[in-house]
C-alpha cells in the first residue's frame, strides 16, 4: 500500500464530468476540490466496508469473545454467570492427558489422510492432464465425493467399517482375514477416518492440481522432450516445480482441514461413543474434544481454551510450513 | 528466477496470514456455532382458526404414542394437536435441551427431563420453566418424586412421569436352549440371593449357551442396578461428590469387573445402535430391567420376539429405582398454559396407567396404583408377565435417593469404563483410574 499511494497521487485523474467554469471567488471550487479529495480518500473504505463489517460480526467478534470465554468459568447451565479464572482453563486442558491424546490423534490422522490424499491427487491430475476421451466426464466424476456432505459420507463409511456385518469385513473374510472391529482399534479407527477424508478430498485437490498443470506452458514440455526427457522426468522436472505454489496451497488448506476434522470422527460410530472419540478416545480429534468438553460436559471455559490452543497449534504448523517452504526454495535456487 | 522467488515468498507470507485468519474464524465459529434452531421441535404454531400444535420433546420411550394418548388428547381438545419429537439417547437429548434453553428456540412446548439431570436443572435452570406448583398436587406422587423437581423456594418445574423399579428381563428361548428354567418364579428363585447369584446363573448359562449369545447385554446395567438400590450414590446429603468411597459404587463396580472377566456379557453400551441390533438379533439372554426398559426391548427386539421375552423379579431383596422422568414446560413456549395442562393430563393417574398398560412404564402418580390397568397389568410382549404385581411390590420399598447435579454424567463415565473392561479387557484398576479421572473433569 505504502509503495502504491504516491504513484496514485502523482496522476490524479481528471474529474469525470467536464468541470463547470470556476467561480471568481474560488471558494466553491476549493470546497469542491476538498469534497473531491474526500471522495477519493474515503470511498475506497466504503467499498470494502461490507466485507469488514461482516468479518467483524461473524469472524472477529466470535474469535475475541471465544478468547474472553477461555479466561472465564462458564457453564452451559448458566451462560450469564461468568467468573474470571485467568489462565486456569488453559492449565486444565494442558494437564489433561485426553487433550494430548487428541493432539496426537489429530496429528496422526492428519498425516495419514493428507499425505496419501495429495500424492494420489497429483497422480490423478497427471493422468487427467493427458488427452482423454470423455475428459469432462472423468473430471466431474472425480469431484463427486467433494459434493457429498460429511454426514452422508460418514454414514456410508460407518456401514462399510461396521464390525458387525460391515461391507469391508464381509469382503475381507473372502480372503481369509479375520474379523476386525475397525472403530475399536487404535490404528484401524484412524485408518477408517482417514479413508473417509481421502475419499472426500482427493478429487478436490486433483482439480486444483489439474488447473495448475494446464497453466504450465507446453513449450517447456517440448523443450524437455527434445532434450530427451522421459515422461517421468518431465513430470518430476517440469510439472512438479511449476506446481510448487499450488502444492503449498493445497498443503496449507489440507492442514487446516485436518486440524478441524470433526464430522468424520463424530459420526464413525455416532451416539455417545462418537462424542468422546471412541471408548478409549482412540480417534478423538481436537474438535471432538472441544465439542465434548463444551457440549457434552457443559464446561464452556475449557472448550474455548481448546479452540485457542488449536489456533496456536495451527500457527506453529504454518510457521514450520513457511520455514520448510523457504528452505526448499533456497535449495532449489 | 529472482522475480519468481520474491513472488512466491510473498505468497508464502500471505498463505500464513490466510492460515491464521481462517483458522481463527473457523475455530471461533465451531465454538460459538450453537444450535441454529432446528425447527423440528418448534414451539407451538398457530393457524387462523385457533388450532394449535403442541410439541412434546422427549427421549427413549415415553409410551405416549403406544398408549394412543396424543390422539386421545386431540379428541378431548379438538383445537390442539400434539406432536412428539423423540431423541433416542438421553445423552444426546440433554445437551441439546440446554442449548435450546440458552437460545430460547427449538424447544418443545413440553419437554422431558431425566431423573439424573433433574437436580442440575432445578439448581440452575429453574427460571426457564413454568412453575407447576399451582397446576399439580405434589402429594399425588410417590413421596420423593416431586421433591426431586422442587426448587428451594418451592417452585415445581416438572410433573413426574414414571419411576424405574427394577426387574429382570430374560429371553425364554435362550434360557431353554441353555437348559435353564423358563418359568419366571423359578428364575426369580435362582437369583433371590442377590447379584452374586445372578452372576452364578450367568456361569450356568455360559456352559450350555447357544453359540454367539451372551448372558447379559452389558455389565454396566447390572452396575447401575446395584447403585440404584442405595440411598447414597454419587453425592452425599451436602452435595459433595462421594463416588470414590461410595459402597454401592464399589460393589457394583466389582460385580461388573467380575462379569467382564468371566465374559458373561456382550459388552454393548446400552441404547447404542449396536445394542439395538443385538436385541433384534436376540443374542442377549438377560437385560436388567427397570420398568421403562421393557418398552426399549419391545421396540428394538421387534415383533418377531413377541412372547419370547419374560420378566422376573430382580435379583436380591433391595428395591431399586433406576431412571424415570419428568415433564416440564419451558417458559419460551408460545402456549405455556395449554402445555402445562397437557403435562398435567399426561401425568395424571388414568394416563400413567394407560402408558403402563401399553409400554410398561411404571406410574409415579400414586393415584394410578389402585387402577385395574396397573394392578392387573400384564405385558403381552413379555409372555404376559404380571408386571403390575412385580413392580408394585418393588416400588413400595424404593429408597429415597440423594441426587446430585451430575449424576447422569457420572453414571455414564463409570458405564463407559465398564464397557472398556468388557470389550477391551482393560484391567479393573486402570478402568477405575480412567473413570475417576473423567469424573473429576465432569464435576469440574
Amino acid at each position: 500500500m505504502a509503495t502504491t499511494t504516491p504513484t496514485r497521487d502523482a496522476h490524479i485523474p481528471p474529474p469525470r464530468r467536464p468541470a463547470p467554469p470556476r467561480a471568481a471567488g474560488g471558494r466553491g471550487g476549493k470546497w469542491r476540490s476538498r469534497l473531491w479529495r474526500f471522495d477519493d480518500k474515503a470511498s475506497p473504505y466504503a467499498y470494502i466496508a461490507p466485507f469488514f463489517l461482516v468479518f467483524g460480526a461473524f469472524g472477529l467478534f466470535p474469535l475475541v469473545y471465544t478468547g474472553w470465554i477461555a479466561l472465564h468459568h462458564v457453564e452451559m447451565t448458566g451462560l450469564d454467570q461468568m467468573s474470571w479464572v485467568g489462565w486456569g482453563n488453559f492449565d486444565t486442558i494442558l494437564h489433561d492427558s485426553e487433550f494430548w491424546t487428541s493432539v496426537a490423534n489429530t496429528f496422526v490422522i492428519g498425516v495419514i489422510s493428507t499425505v496419501p490424499q495429495l500424492l494420489m491427487a497429483l497422480g490423478l491430475a497427471h493422468l487427467l492432464n493427458y488427452k482423454l476421451r470423455a475428459s469432462t466426464f472423468f473430471r466431474t466424476l472425480i469431484l463427486t465425493p467433494y459434493a457429498t456432505s460429511v454426514a452422508s459420507a460418514a454414514l456410508v463409511f460407518a456401514l462399510v467399517f461396521r464390525a458387525d456385518g460391515g461391507i469391508l469385513n464381509w469382503l475381507l473374510h473372502f480372503i481369509g482375514l479375520g474379523h476386525t472391529n475397525w472403530a475399536n482399534g487404535h490404528w484401524t479407527s484412524k485408518i477408517a477416518i482417514s479413508a473417509i477424508v481421502i475419499w472426500r478430498w482427493t478429487g478436490y485437490n486433483t482439480l486444483i492440481y489439474l488447473a495448475a498443470m494446464q497453466a504450465v506452458p507446453t513449450d517447456l514440455y517440448e523443450a524437455a522432450a527434445i532434450d530427451g526427457a522421459s515422461r517421468w522426468q518431465q513430470f518430476r522436472k517440469v510439472t512438479i516445480p511449476s506446481l510448487r505454489p499450488t502444492i503449498l496451497f493445497t498443503i496449507v488448506i489440507s492442514t487446516i482441514g485436518a486440524m478441524q476434522l470433526f464430522g468424520e470422527p463424530l459420526l464413525l460410530e455416532g451416539g455417545s461413543l462418537g462424542a468422546t472419540g471412541g471408548n478409549e478416545n482412540q480417534y478423538e480429534t481436537l474438535s471432538v474434544y472441544l465439542y465434548h468438553y463444551g457440549w457434552g460436559l457443559g464446561h464452556l471455559g475449557p472448550a474455548a481454551a481448546v479452540a485457542w490452543a488449536m489456533l496456536a497449534l495451527l500457527l506453529i504448523i504454518a510457521g514450520i510450513n513457511l520455514l520448510v517452504g523457504r528452505l526448499v526454495r533456497k535449495s532449489a535456487a | 528466477m529472482r522475480i519468481t522467488r520474491t513472488v512466491s515468498s510473498r505468497r508464502g507470507r500471505r498463505s500464513a496470514v490466510v492460515v491464521a485468519t481462517s483458522a481463527l474464524t473457523a475455530s471461533a465459529l465451531l465454538l460459538t456455532g450453537c444450535s441454529s434452531g432446528t425447527d423440528s421441535g418448534g414451539s407451538g404454531s398457530d393457524s387462523a382458526n385457533g388450532q394449535i400444535t403442541l410439541t412434546v420433546a422427549d427421549y427413549g420411550q415415553f409410551g405416549y404414542k403406544e398408549a394412543g394418548l396424543f390422539a386421545k388428547y386431540h379428541k378431548l381438545h379438538p383445537n390442539i394437536t400434539v406432536k412428539e419429537n423423540v431423541t433416542a439417547d438421553e445423552a444426546n437429548y440433554y445437551p441439546k435441551l440446554l442449548q435450546e434453553l440458552n437460545s430460547g428456540s427449538g424447544l418443545g412446548d413440553v419437554t422431558g427431563i431425566e431423573v439424573g439431570r433433574i437436580k442440575e436443572v432445578v439448581d440452575t435452570k429453574a427460571d426457564s420453566f413454568v412453575d407447576l406448583s399451582k397446576t399439580i398436587k405434589p402429594s399425588d406422587w410417590v413421596s420423593w418424586k416431586e421433591a426431586q423437581a422442587t426448587t428451594d423456594d418451592g417452585k415445581i418445574i416438572g410433573a413426574g412421569t414414571d419411576i424405574g423399579p427394577m426387574s429382570l428381563c430374560y429371553n425364554r428361548d435362550l434360557f431353554k436352549k441353555a437348559g435353564l428354567p423358563t418359568d419366571r418364579d423359578q428364575v426369580a428363585k435362582l437369583v433371590a440371593g442377590g447379584w452374586d447369584d445372578y452372576l452364578k446363573l450367568g456361569e450356568q448359562y455360559k456352559k450350555n449357551a447357544p453359540s454367539g449369545t451372551y448372558f447379559m447385554d452389558s455389565a454396566s446395567a447390572m452396575y447401575n442396578a446395584v447403585v440404584s438400590s442405595s440411598t447414597e450414590q454419587y453425592y452425599d446429603k451436602d452435595g459433595k461428590p462421594v463416588y470414590k468411597s461410595s459402597p454401592s459404587v464399589k460393589k457394583g463396580w466389582d460385580l461388573a469387573a467380575q462379569a467382564a472377566k468371566e465374559k458373561l456379557t456382550q459388552g454393548l453400551p446400552q441404547f447404542d445402535p449396536a445394542w439395538q441390533t443385538a436385541l433384534r438379533k436376540g443374542t442377549m439372554a438377560t437385560v436388567v430391567c427397570p420398568a421403562w426398559m421393557a418398552a426399549q426391548i419391545a421396540t428394538y427386539a421387534g415383533p418377531s420376539y413377541k412372547g419370547k421375552w419374560d420378566i422376573a423379579k430382580a435379583p436380591g431383596t433391595a428395591a431399586a429405582n433406576w431412571g424415570g422422568s419428568f415433564l416440564a414446560v419451558p417458559k419460551a413456549g408460545k402456549h405455556t398454559k395449554e402445555a402445562a395442562a397437557l403435562a398435567k393430563w399426561l401425568t395424571s393417574p388414568a394416563q400413567q396407567a394407560a402408558v403402563f398398560k401399553a409400554a410398561g412404564l411404571f406410574p409415579s402418580n400414586q393415584g394410578a396404583y389402585s387402577l385395574p390397568d396397573v394392578q392387573n397389568g400384564k405385558l403381552p410382549y413379555f409372555n404376559n408377565a404380571p408386571i403390575g404385581k412385580i413392580y408394585a411390590q418393588e416400588a413400595s420399598s424404593i429408597p429415597v435417593a440423594v441426587l446430585g447435579p451430575k449424576d447422569a454424567d457420572i453414571k455414564k463415565a463409570f458405564s463407559d469404563q465398564i464397557n472398556n473392561m468388557e470389550q477391551r479387557g482393560t484391567k479393573p484398576a486402570d478402568a477405575w483410574a480412567a473413570a475417576t479421572k473423567n469424573i473429576e473433569k465432569i464435576v469440574g
